[in-house]
């Protein structure tokens, strides 16, 4: 068993009366893809919001590499290696593709200056296969190529765990079929990943582990077709008939 | 340096050294119509600095050119004339500090509101305070000629050029883009926003305490109605946009034109000044949303 990166222990986090997130414990280690799924509402984006510091944490904590990362804000943590991406892709409309990679690389965990910093975003936009438009402006994108973007700028930094919130959402079968092989690459390279996914096919072909929740709680651990022909998972998708 | 950067800075130096032969050849008139460009030039090239990439619009500039107003009030009887501007400099920075710890979580309307206020509350403290003490105005009385006064205000805007230059390369320049354009991403970026904004606030709060200082012998008499005037505040933040905040330069395609406009209006119609402000405003918000820099950029744009 690898070293473990990431714990989390009783992570919560209430919205007044709402318990959206209800005592998570799940540890993800070094080079796992962890997928983090359940029905919508069920409290997975907080959990990745409450991991990258959009939220904090009502109770319970969450470290990194053994060191805590409880109430430390999203720069901080950012710092300490862990970047994202968005469920509605965030880009910075009034740069180019190239300058939009380079925030990571500047200021991200592994930080570089100047020319260090352009040279390092211009290999991703290699990697994700978006060299060709690195000047062009965001608004003149296809949507996968936003998806893009924003992952080449989340990888700029060089991260420790990547988490990505529905990623592969809204592709059409084509471009979803390049998501897939894109992400798969990157587990490859041995990127400690945690991805919250709707996409059956994506989970099954590229996660080690699965972590279900259900109502802020969480309801299975294991493989993902273990946890897929759970009796309990089958019932918190499709409701008690079809269990 | 790239040989670009060298061509901007000569250019630069070049055109603010022909600013400064102003006096030699102006007459008293168009000399203190030099005074006032000089001084919005600072007050909303400073202004643009912060919150040009922020878009977080500051109407704070009253209170930072009045807190400096005061500091050469107070301290003239005292003090070297000289040893002021760098007080009032600190001032600014410190007033800027604590207004920026104060106001980081909020946004948009509320921090302009609360910007607003400042310059109120700090005019009625010093109202306060010295109708506490017995005494209403303040006499600032030195030998300084307008000459002097309109140098001095040139350089602190070559001083404010050279720093938002130097910003502009760096990467707080940078990271205050990333700001303006999604502040969720650059606190995710790993960007401490807050220290990047405190700082460019800093800077453009004690750029406007400065030119209070520097001002405050030309009034001679200064009083808190004066030197927290909330007109200024709304003057500055007019000319910027006007001119536009997407350039350096930009602020000073709009103080030029307007403090002339202002001048003509003011001769001949001194009640209508405020309509002048609005109908900027108007323009500003209907045909100019990048000001004139913006104008030029899309002109250029469909010319290529």
């Amino acid at each position: 068993m690898s070293r473990t990166i990431l714990t989390l222990r009783g992570a919560t986090k209430q919205f007044g009366g709402l318990v959206a997130v209800d005592h998570m414990d799940f540890e993800v280690a070094e080079h796992q893809v962890m997928g983090l799924i359940g029905p919508n509402g069920s409290g997975k984006s907080t959990t990745l919001n409450l991991i990258s510091g959009a939220l904090g944490l009502t109770e319970g904590a969450i470290s990194l590499n053994g060191r805590p990362l409880t109430g430390l804000s999203a720069q901080e943590i950012s710092r300490r290696g862990v970047a994202r991406t968005f469920q509605l892709v965030r880009l910075l409309p009034s740069m180019n593709v190239l300058e939009n990679v380079m925030v990571g690389a500047l200021f991200g965990h592994r930080r570089k200056h100047g020319d260090a910093a352009r040279d390092y975003a211009h290999a991703m936009l290699e990697k994700l296969g978006l060299a060709p438009l690195a000047s062009a402006p965001i608004g003149k994108l296809t949507y996968i190529d936003t998806k893009r973007v924003e992952l080449a700028r989340a990888l700029a930094g060089d991260p420790v765990v990547l988490l990505l919130d529905e990623w592969l959402a809204g592709l059409n079968p084509t471009e979803l079929t390049e998501g897939i092989s894109l992400i798969h690459g990157l587990r490859d390279e041995g990127r400690t990943i945690i991805l919250v996914e709707h996409v059956m096919d994506a989970i099954r072909s590229l996660c080690d582990t699965c972590v279900v929740m259900s109502s802020g709680q969480k309801i299975a651990q294991g493989s993902p077709d273990e946890v897929l022909s759970d009796p309990e998972v089958i019932r918190a998708y499709l409701g008690d008939e079809d269990a | 340096m790239k040989a670009q950067d060298y061509k901007t800075l000569f250019g630069g130096a070049a055109l603010l050294a022909l600013a400064a032969t102003l006096p030699l050849y102006a007459d008293a008139y168009w000399l203190s119509l030099g005074v006032s460009i000089a001084m919005f030039t600072v007050l909303a090239t400073s202004w643009a600095l912060f919150s040009g990439p922020t878009h977080y619009i500051s109407l704070a500039t009253a209170a930072f050119f009045g807190v400096g107003t005061y500091v050469t009030g107070a301290g003239i009887d005292i003090l070297p004339y000289w040893t002021l501007l760098p007080l009032a400099a600190l001032a600014g920075a410190i007033l800027a500090a604590v207004v920026g710890l104060a106001t980081l979580r909020l946004s948009g309307v509320y921090f302009v509101i609360f910007t607003l206020g400042l310059a109120e509350m700090i005019r009625q403290c010093v109202t306060w305070y010295q109708n506490q003490t017995g005494h209403k105005g303040t006499y600032v009385l030195t030998d300084l000629t307008e000459e002097l006064i309109y140098w001095q205000l040139v350089a602190l805007a070559s001083l404010i050029y050279l720093i938002g230059w130097a910003i502009n390369r760096s990467r707080l320049g940078f990271a205050l883009r990333i700001i303006g354009d999604d502040e969720v991403v650059a606190a995710h970026a790993g960007i401490n926003t807050a220290t990047a904004k405190i700082a460019l606030f800093m800077i453009s709060g004690a750029a406007a305490a400065v030119v209070g200082a520097m001002i405050a012998p030309r009034y001679v008499y200064i009083e808190p109605s004066i030197a927290f005037t909330p007109l200024l505040s709304f003057q500055v933040v007019i000319m910027a946009l006007l001119g536009g905040t997407g350039r350096l330069w930009g602020p000073l395609a709009g103080i030029i034109p307007f403090t002339l406009l202002w001048e003509v209006i003011s001769v001949s119609f001194p009640n209508q000044t405020t309509l002048l402000l609005g109908v900027s405003f108007l323009v500003i918000v209907y045909l100019l949303p990048g000001g004139f820099v913006g104008l030029l950029e899309r002109v250029r744009g469909r010319a290529r």
